[in-house]
């Protein structure tokens, strides 16, 4: 049971990094490749009736850690306290901005909000990466089940750590990239004209770095927690997380060279979900490693509410995802085909 | 240590009571939205469309709002209250992660919809989105009471082996009877809220002679909704909620009447001064009696005072309690009787010539929020000492390695960005009203 709520919340946190990925990388875009007041309101339609929803899957997400892994919670939460407060404020200014632009019409009050949201759509990637980051090298938790970390110490991965280093830094940037990469696909799969094809340029550009950039995080893995690699022989499903990383990354190159926009979003939607999906599988079933004492870890077994709550849970959890899934198809439904400025009053 | 969990306490009770400014707001004004999307679809008229398109478009700024000052909270039981998290989150993350899955998602969905699709979706579309949006927040609601129901009352749960606390239960943590009579209460509180501010914008809209249409279909909902919502916040809702407090939280009914002696035949304090040191209440105006027939039924009844519990199972903000729970049955009060009389006005247009009334409509939105914040207040401060009642203390529930100057910080940075967040809500909401019904590019 331990193992399949552990598989739950890996699932919901990898829709969540798909879902809200694309409206973070239209965040981090919009400001370069939207130029004028008709195109950023492009932007905003394309992401506006979708970015609350995803977002939905981070407290969806955190809801479900919260009932089959409390200490997990507790212990993260409390330990990465600052981390914690810049994440929260930057998802607050963030929805603030998008949803107070549109109800001034007037150029310094939207050109004020386009940046915020610029700003806090950048934030984000890269705090959401440094703590993937944390959580593949560790924290100093001891036998008490919390710890406390610093911003940075020496900007090494060995003890003292801090939340920043040269790993952590790395992730950050790989997850920035990713997500502006995903968010530039997601932007040219739902607009048309010179908006769509800038897009298009900016993905052409942003992906060969993605490639690069994985490729140096997964050889950094290796030397940061060599464990992670000794768990792949016996993880056939970090094998299935493996093919859709590369089968993701094909598509989504062969994509870009082709006619239908949509092909090459969903390449990168795989990708991000075949990297989670093969980093959950290998570190099963550490959820948060010590760097001071493994036995010091927090695991699914060890971390883990009692067998009533995670079977009440499970039963509800199986009835509400369908209908959440259920929801986000007619939202795309609605919404689907590519999208144009809306009046002035009439939306985003 | 005394330091970090005042900070702990001062910065939630901070973040909470600012985020419920919004969704009391959103909750109430959900369900006038329904009423009159659903008198414009049943009767085909187009007034209550335009009357349902402003309050729509002030749910929207206010949802907003409220979203982003309610997820700091979630994470807060994490960042801040850490050994609370671990120690009781096998239960009531049961109803944190239903409210995202069941009703975050809903209200994601269909607030889109309600805010831009009207076009889109025609008249019997766009009703069954509000519905939708009503159903979101108020199941929210539920959620959120019942988490809080399980921290005043637990029920359905088991201790285990390391002492933490599991779900035993399901059904019966859910349906906490505390959790049913605090949700009632509360969702007529909301709906006080709602009322009076549709009753308030249409008041000033006659007083200043514009949208004379509209503005009378606004205080005549407001008014309607006002009165029958703030007799049912009383009775039975707020009647019951204190029969609850009198049987399962002792100390905390003696401390929000300011009764320190037991007897029969309690006296009701309407007024006067708590003196904690003197372990009395000084300067008092009583009704003798009457506390004895409202917590029990039946005036010979007896209510136990302060004195029958150790002073640490005593709530520690006592005096807080004390005037949180007087402001909050005082100005209920006054609802009932302005909006008595407001309704009293109502046939043939009465209201709308009688401008002192009209004045004092205008001028009393606010009064609701701050009863309803006053509630929350005597239902929290009334808890104490105890984090979840009878099991676990709140000074137990902390993050205790988190530094108290890293709490102060937070919370200074709370009270900024919730300034700054106030200000523009404000400025937006006065720009709509200014602008009226009819909305503007």
């Amino acid at each position: 049971m331990e193992m399949l709520w552990f598989w739950l919340v890996s699932v919901m946190v990898a829709i969540y990094a798909v879902m809200d990925g694309f409206d973070f990388g239209a965040g981090v875009l919009h400001l370069f490749v939207a130029r004028t007041e008709s195109e950023r309101r492009e932007v905003l339609a394309a992401i506006g009736p979708l970015w609350d929803g995803n977002e939905v899957w981070l407290l969806a997400a955190g809801g479900a850690m919260f009932l089959a892994f409390p200490k997990l919670l507790a212990a993260g939460f409390s330990g990465f306290y600052l981390a914690m407060f810049m994440v929260i404020w930057s998802l607050a200014l963030r929805g603030i901005a998008i949803e107070f632009r549109s109800h001034v019409k007037d150029a310094m009050w939207r050109s004020f909000w386009d940046l915020v949201f610029a700003v806090a759509s950048t934030l984000l990637p890269v705090l959401l990466g440094a703590a993937l980051g944390n959580v593949v090298r560790g924290v100093p938790l001891d036998a008490t089940g919390y710890f406390t970390i610093p911003l940075f110490t020496t900007f090494g991965v060995g003890n003292p750590v801090g939340i920043l280093d040269w790993y952590t830094v790395l992730m950050g940037v790989l997850v920035l990239a990713t997500l502006t990469a995903h968010g530039a696909l997601f932007l040219a799969w739902k607009t048309t004209g010179e908006l769509h094809r800038r897009c298009v340029r900016a993905a052409r550009t942003l992906w060969p770095a993605v490639a690069v950039l994985a490729l140096l995080a997964t050889g950094a893995t290796a030397a940061v927690n060599p464990a992670v690699y000794r768990n792949l022989p016996h993880a056939p499903l970090a094998w299935v997380g493996l093919a859709l990383f590369l089968g993701g990354l094909a598509t989504v190159f062969a994509g870009l060279a082709g006619r239908r926009p949509l092909v090459p979003f969903l390449g990168s939607g795989a990708f991000i979900v075949g990297i989670l999906a093969a980093t959950a599988a290998c570190v099963w079933p550490v959820m948060l490693p010590s760097t001071l004492d493994p036995a010091a870890s927090l695991t699914a077994y060890n971390a883990s509410a009692g067998a009533g709550g995670l079977r009440a849970g499970l039963v509800w959890w199986f009835i509400g995802f369908p209908i959440a899934l259920a929801y986000f198809a007619c939202l795309f439904w609605l919404h689907r085909g590519k999208v144009s400025a809306p009046e002035e009053g009439q939306g985003y | 240590m005394g330091d970090l969990l005042f900070w702990h306490r001062l910065q939630f009770g901070f973040t909470s009571t600012f985020h419920y400014i919004f969704p009391q707001l959103t909750m109430g004004l959900a369900l006038i939205i329904v009423v009159l999307k659903g008198l414009g679809l049943a009767r085909g008229d187009e007034r209550f469309d335009t009357a349902a398109r402003f309050w729509i478009r002030i749910f929207g700024l206010s949802f907003a709002v409220g979203v982003v000052t309610g997820i700091p909270l979630e994470f807060q039981f994490g960042t801040n209250w850490a050994r609370f998290s671990a120690h009781a989150g096998g239960v009531i993350g049961q109803t944190l992660g239903m409210e995202g899955m069941f009703a975050f998602f809903l209200e994601s969905t269909f607030l889109g919809l309600l805010v831009w699709g009207e076009r889109k979706l025609g008249r019997r579309g766009h009703f069954l989105a509000a519905l939708a949006l009503f159903a979101g927040s108020w199941l929210s609601g539920y959620f959120i009471i019942a988490t809080n129901a399980f921290m005043q009352h637990p029920v359905g749960y088991l201790t285990a082996a390391d002492g933490s606390l599991q779900l035993a239960d399901f059904w019966v943590f859910l349906l906490n009877p505390w959790a049913i009579v605090q949700y009632c209460h509360n969702m007529m509180g909301a709906t006080v809220t709602g009322a009076f501010a549709v009753a308030a914008v249409g008041a000033f809209w006659t007083l200043r002679g514009v949208h004379p249409e509209t503005a009378a279909l606004n205080l005549r909902t407001g008014v309607i909704v006002g009165l029958l919502a703030s007799l049912l916040v009383a009775f039975p809702t707020g009647d019951l909620a204190g029969k609850r407090v009198a049987k399962h939280q002792q100390p905390t009914l003696a401390a929000m009447e300011g009764r320190w002696q037991s007897g029969p035949y309690a006296e009701l304090n309407l007024i006067g001064q708590p003196n904690v040191e003197g372990r009395k209440l000084d300067n008092p105006v009583r009704l003798p009696g009457l506390l004895s027939f409202i917590a029990h039924g039946s005036f010979s009844s007896d209510v136990k005072g302060l004195d029958e519990f150790p002073p640490d199972q005593w709530p520690n903000n006592l005096e807080l309690l004390y005037y949180g729970f007087h402001i909050m049955v005082g100005l209920g009060t006054l609802f009932i009787g302005l909006m008595g009389l407001a309704a009293l006005c109502l046939p043939g247009g009465r209201l709308q010539r009688t401008r002192p009334l009209l004045w004092a409509l205008m001028l009393a939105f606010p009064f609701p929020f701050i009863a309803n914040s006053a509630g929350w207040m005597v239902a929290e401060v009334g808890r104490q000492p105890w984090l979840v009642y009878g099991l676990m203390r709140t000074s137990a529930g902390t993050s205790h390695l988190v530094h108290p100057g890293q709490t102060v910080f937070t919370t200074l940075g709370f009270a900024g960005l919730y300034f700054v967040l106030g200000l523009l809500f404000l400025f937006l909401v006065g720009r709509e009203v200014n602008h009226g019904p009819v909305g503007h590019a």
